[in-house]
């Protein structure tokens, strides 16, 4: 099972004439023969390697925040809530998680791509089409493709986030919230104080998933940025396919660097992830 | 009854800006793509109106000099590459079973065994395909080597059109297997009362008896649970990992669905067509989890 990852690890430690060296001795291919580490920070000076890690641990926790911001406040509508088509909008909503992203990708795509022409007939005393720059690093546009809103927007609502609280809510007893409306307390407050704060498992467990989520996320990113430096990092390790083939010992060690957090996530929060297995695998 | 309109325009606001969002980013997209999916469009021309022809030319059979030829062959190759890839869910499933049959003792390091046979499942993903597309090197990968030392000279793996779809089984289910599905399961054997085995064993069952008659019952109705969802899964994604390791190749051996609808929307901008193959597929899954729930509650009932 780990002999991959051991793989990965001693390519990531060779120098390049050592991991494309033929060789049929599994010492050498399982035992790196110099310990170049160098290679984790050469990995940094090859490609803007900063830049996609900050895109992505941005676009990341902005997409979680968002998505876990925006389930909870919609669970609370249906769990606790007295409206008319409640029933009816929450069974489109669970409809919807039947839908694969190939069938919303395109006209996601397509909007995307002509938002900001539309923008500009509409507002056009401002430049929604032009790349931002900061100094003189590119910072994408406002909107439409190669845009932080491209990336973030679409993963920051999700139906089955909704779901997924709506039913952590429903296990708090309804006594909880009736004791603090009769002291006084309206919707925002129980909201704040009784529901989220008893939720916190189920918080945690839809943050961690939404964010391992995102931070691996590729065909969505891959399509809405051409720029390289709106690369996330499952985009941005192309870069290694260099000109004259990949320079796999920088692969693997860009490709460890990219694993890192993910690792952490894992391994503090651990029983998250088992509570979490059952619902992670209805997400799909 | 004068609370009513405030919890209305309560619940309006608790729920607004998810339901934006559902409405930009779901429900609209999915009306778009029925319409895109009954057109023609490259977005840099106007598009024009089709109405049924893209669905005509994807599911479609013309009379060829020997008999009926489909209009898009390579759609029914593609369909047939992920049918193919699909079988591996089955041995998946197998193997994720028997691992937490394994697992599920209270000995010591069990629950580091657990980790450690969960942690490919989840550091899957983009890093995770390179590392393969490099295991499977001919030259320098570990799985030739590994082969070479038992004498056997292992193929070119990605470049093989004969072993590129065993090549992405084999990848996956080093993934899947003590990923979610071995989690599922061992909760569920944990559900098995001990008393059932010891019956058994008192009725002078053998192992084999004892999991026909004590364990897989148990875990029925994960399995089928498993066995959809890695159904409509396997329909649908997939797509990062051909992206990485074979661009669909060699010669479209490698090429599912998935790669099939990025490719021609995103590659070749026949945004129509490819809403047309999405739309169709989705209602292949969505008759097929029909069907399999029916069956499966009447299975529950008996």
């Amino acid at each position: 099972m780990l002999l991959p990852l051991a793989f990965m690890l001693t390519t990531a430690l060779s120098s390049a004439d050592e991991a494309m060296a033929p060789t049929e001795s599994l010492r050498e291919m399982l035992w790196p023969a110099s310990w170049q580490w160098d290679n984790f920070a050469e990995v940094w000076r090859a490609v803007p390697f900063l830049r996609y890690y900050l895109n992505s641990l941005g676009v990341a926790l902005v997409a979680t925040l968002g998505q876990v911001l925006t389930s909870a406040s919609a669970a609370y509508a249906f769990a606790r809530l007295e409206w008319r088509g409640r029933d009816a909008v929450f069974l489109t909503y669970l409809a919807t998680m039947m839908i694969p992203h190939s069938v919303t990708m395109i006209p996601n795509f397509i909007a995307l791509r002509f938002i900001p022409d539309l923008l500009a007939d509409a507002l056009p005393w401002v430049d929604w089409a032009g790349m931002r720059y900061a100094g003189d690093v590119p910072v994408g546009r406002l909107a439409g493709l190669d845009s932080y809103f491209a990336l973030c927007a679409p993963a920051m609502f999700s139906a089955y986030g909704t779901f997924m609280l709506r039913q952590f809510f429903q296990s708090i007893p309804r006594s909880l919230d009736e004791a603090a409306r009769i002291d006084g307390a309206g919707n925002w407050t129980i909201f704040s104080r009784v529901i989220l704060p008893l939720a916190l498992p189920g918080l945690t467990t839809l943050t961690i998933l939404t964010f391992m989520s995102v931070w691996g996320s590729f065909l969505w990113p891959l399509i809405v940025t051409n720029h390289h430096y709106l690369h996330t990092l499952p985009v941005g390790l192309q870069a290694f396919h260099g000109q004259y083939g990949t320079e796999w010992h920088l692969m693997m060690a860009a490709s460890l660097l990219m694993l890192l957090p993910v690792l952490v996530v894992f391994l503090a929060g651990q029983r998250f992830f088992v509570s979490g297995a059952a619902l992670g695998a209805m997400k799909g | 009854m004068g609370r009513k309109p405030s919890t209305h325009r309560a619940a309006a606001a608790f729920l607004l800006p998810n339901f934006v969002g559902f409405l930009l980013f779901t429900a609209w997209p999915v009306l778009a793509a029925c319409a895109l999916s009954l057109s023609s469009w490259d977005l840099l021309t106007p598009p024009r109106w089709l109405g049924l022809d893209n669905f005509v030319e994807l599911l479609g059979f013309h009379a060829g000099e020997d008999g009926w030829v489909p209009n898009d062959a390579e759609f029914w190759k593609c369909l047939g590459n992920t049918l193919f890839m699909l079988l591996n869910l089955p041995l998946n499933m197998a193997g994720s079973l028997l691992l937490a049959m394994a697992l599920n003792r209270r000995l010591r390091g069990t629950y580091a065994y657990r980790l450690v046979f969960f942690l490919p499942s989840i550091l899957a993903g983009v890093a995770i395909f390179y590392l393969w597309r490099w295991m499977y090197n001919p030259e320098f990968g570990l799985l030739n080597a590994l082969l070479a030392q038992v004498g056997i000279d292992g193929p070119n793996w990605l470049l093989d059109a004969a072993w590129v779809k065993p090549a992405l089984m084999l990848m996956q289910s080093w993934m899947a297997i003590g990923g979610t599905s071995m989690i599922l399961y061992l909760a569920a054997l944990q559900g098995v009362p001990v008393e059932l085995y010891e019956a058994a064993e008192i009725d002078g069952a053998n192992g084999w008896q004892q999991f026909r008659a004590v364990t897989w019952p148990g875990v029925r109705t994960v399995t089928f649970f498993i066995f959809t969802m890695g159904v409509i899964h396997g329909l649908h994604y997939g797509v990062d990992a051909v992206y990485v390791m074979t661009q669909g190749g060699p010669y479209g051996a490698s090429t599912n669905l998935g790669f099939y609808i990025y490719r021609k929307a995103f590659v070749e901008f026949q945004m129509g067509y490819a809403a047309a193959i999405a739309l169709a597929l989705f209602a292949i899954t969505l008759t097929f989890t029909l069907i399999h729930w029916k069956r499966g509650g009447r299975v529950e009932l008996n």
